[in-house]
């Protein structure tokens, strides 16, 4: 049996019947970061001391239980990773920017507390697009993750690393956040699930901020049941994120007639259909979408017709939020230091110095915006096709229970492919930030693969919190 | 295009050092992306005042001081770069 290759809930059964323990489990995972890792480049920090410490702990609390004659939680002693933009108390957080090399995090996320209440492993830190900004990995300060189905082509991003090691089994699963499309984006690229929770779903106490009306943390799994059995542990109300809701969520409505494919609506959008898909990933995706009516589903075909202002949008709003979330960066607070002659100077010299160019680019485009004499014209305007494109989303989930889409227009790009290029790299994103920008939650499904062996991603998306649906419906399709 | 006195100016709003050859490139992107943005002007613009207050804003809290734990807010102090008796220390600025 190769450990690695585990779901959580095999491991977890494996664990349970004493077929081995999780320090076998650690180990067998760390044994294959460093054979893999040095060219893949999914973590930034390999977090072995903290993960044995972890696991032996772990397997002393499956003792007792069983001893007691008790269960003990699905997560405890199964080894996972983080990506870097999420702190793990005492471990470095760097935001894959030099701005944040050695800063080490003072606390743990809300996230990563209730995974360590559940004795889950923490194998590492992961690689990500720098503060998470990009949808290629590209613009991480450390280099790019590489995609394991093929080297030469970036894994996605902003959850670079999160995606590829789950896929290239370096971790059972992981934590990536997604903010116009960072976990779905990866994990259509990689051939894994990943799930953006509705907002507000999950805690982001102690994740570095972006777009705050935007970021939501979720999990990357090798498959559906275990998404759910990761958000089922990580979602709910925090009095340190008064964006959090009260959250129930209600674990597998799998074999529910509520969703089974039987007479489910799923509605299509005509205008994610369009000129600048990859044919196959369309053909692929298609052929899902029949398989689903097959299994008794009614497709419908929708419109939401402000599709075509969304990525606009998200490109001023997402700046706009990420250019006052990152002033805090000023060489005073933390991270990287410059000294200068005065206290602007220093303020200059430390951003200037330690930010990355996509990051410049973006604190430039949201200051831009938001500077006298533009506001009206981009940030105010920006949010009012917000409204539209929720509008859009309501109206659509009035005669639909579900959306079917693609993830991206394309299977993973080229190592180096569009990094000349800034929009057409936001391009990528034309499917998923209307989910952010709406708040609510959306899947990406492997589905197929290209005739070269590149994993093509469904997306899912439900109406605000019904994640249990969008779950048990992508669980038959698996 | 966008000005380079433009770039400059943005960027020292937002406290920004720029080389020369990031403002070169900068312009260039920068042109080339709010180009882009001009397609919003042809989305529709009656939007109701009331539909415009709807989502986000609803889950708001009081204004008020939440409590850390003493180490926490050491290892906050601690991870600023320069610091005296437990404050963050900053350069002159008058």
């Amino acid at each position: 049996m190769n450990l690695t290759e585990l779901t959580i809930k095999q491991a977890h059964e494996g664990l349970k019947n004493k077929e081995f323990t999780s320090v076998d489990l650690t180990k067998a995972y760390l044994d294959k970061i460093k054979k893999v890792d040095g060219e893949l480049n999914a973590y930034l920090t390999v977090t072995e001391k903290l993960a044995l410490e972890q696991a032996i702990r772990a397997d002393e609390r499956i003792a007792l239980s069983k001893a007691e004659g008790q269960d003990f939680p699905m997560l405890c002693g199964i080894p996972c990773a983080i990506k870097d933009a999420i702190m793990v108390d005492g471990e470095k957080c760097t935001a894959a920017s030099k701005i944040l090399e050695n800063y080490v995090a003072p606390y743990d996320a809300t996230v990563i507390k209730k995974l360590k209440e559940q004795g889950v492993v923490i194998l590492g830190k992961t690689n990500l697009d720098e503060f998470a900004m990009g949808g290629s990995g590209e613009n991480s300060a450390y280099g790019p993750t590489k995609n394991p189905h093929d080297k030469t082509r970036v894994a996605g991003g902003s959850s670079s690393g999160s995606a590829a090691c789950v896929a290239a089994n370096e971790a059972c699963f992981s934590l990536g956040s997604d903010t116009g499309g960072s976990i779905r984006l990866p994990s259509s690229f990689c051939g894994t699930v990943g799930l953006k929770p509705t907002y507000g779903a999950v805690s982001r106490y102690g994740l570095i901020p972006f777009g705050s009306s935007l970021d939501q943390i979720g999990p990357i799994t090798k498959n559906v049941d275990d998404a759910e059995t990761v958000f089922n542990a990580i979602c709910g109300k925090d009095k340190m994120d008064a964006t959090s809701t009260d959250y129930k969520f209600q674990v597998s409505l799998a074999g529910q007639a509520s969703s089974k494919l039987q007479g489910l609506r799923i509605g299509v959008p005509k205008e994610y259909f369009v000129k600048g898909i990859d044919p196959e990933v369309e053909k692929i995706v298609r052929s899902t979408i029949k398989k689903a009516e097959e299994a008794g589903a009614k497709i419908v075909e929708i419109s939401l017709p402000n599709t075509e202002f969304a990525l606009a949008c998200y490109y001023i709003i997402a700046p706009c939020e990420a250019s006052a979330n990152l002033a805090r960066l000023d060489g005073v607070r933390y991270g990287l230091s410059v000294d200068g002659k005065d206290l602007l100077d220093v303020y200059l010299k430390s951003k200037g110095h330690g930010f990355g160019a996509e990051v410049k680019r973006r604190i430039m485009i949201g200051t831009y915006a938001l500077s006298s004499g533009y506001y009206d014209a981009y940030y105010k305007k920006a949010q009012e096709i917000r409204q539209l494109v929720k509008q859009d989303f309501a109206k659509a989930f009035e005669k639909v229970d579900l959306i079917f889409c693609p993830v991206s227009p394309v299977p993973a790009i080229k190592i180096g492919e569009r990094t000349d290029d800034p929009l057409s790299m936001y391009l990528m994103d034309i499917y998923t930030v209307s989910v952010n920008l709406a708040g609510l939650p959306g899947l990406s499904l492997p589905v197929g693969k290209t005739k070269e062996g590149l994993p093509v991603g469904l997306q899912i998306i439900g109406n605000h919190f019904q994640e249990n649906k969008i779950l048990a419906v992508a669980s038959q399709l698996e | 295009m966008i000005s380079k006195e433009e770039v400059q100016h943005i960027a020292s709003l937002a406290r920004l050092e720029l080389s020369e050859q990031e403002i070169g490139k900068m312009q260039k992107d920068l042109t080339e992306i709010l180009d882009y943005f001009k397609l919003l002007n042809k989305a529709p613009t009656k939007i109701s005042r009331r539909e415009n207050l709807g989502g986000q804003a609803q889950n708001l809290r009081k204004d008020e001081v939440i409590s850390q734990d003493r180490e926490v807010v050491e290892k906050l102090v601690a991870a600023a770069p320069d610091k005296k008796d437990g404050y963050i220390k900053v350069k002159t600025i008058l």
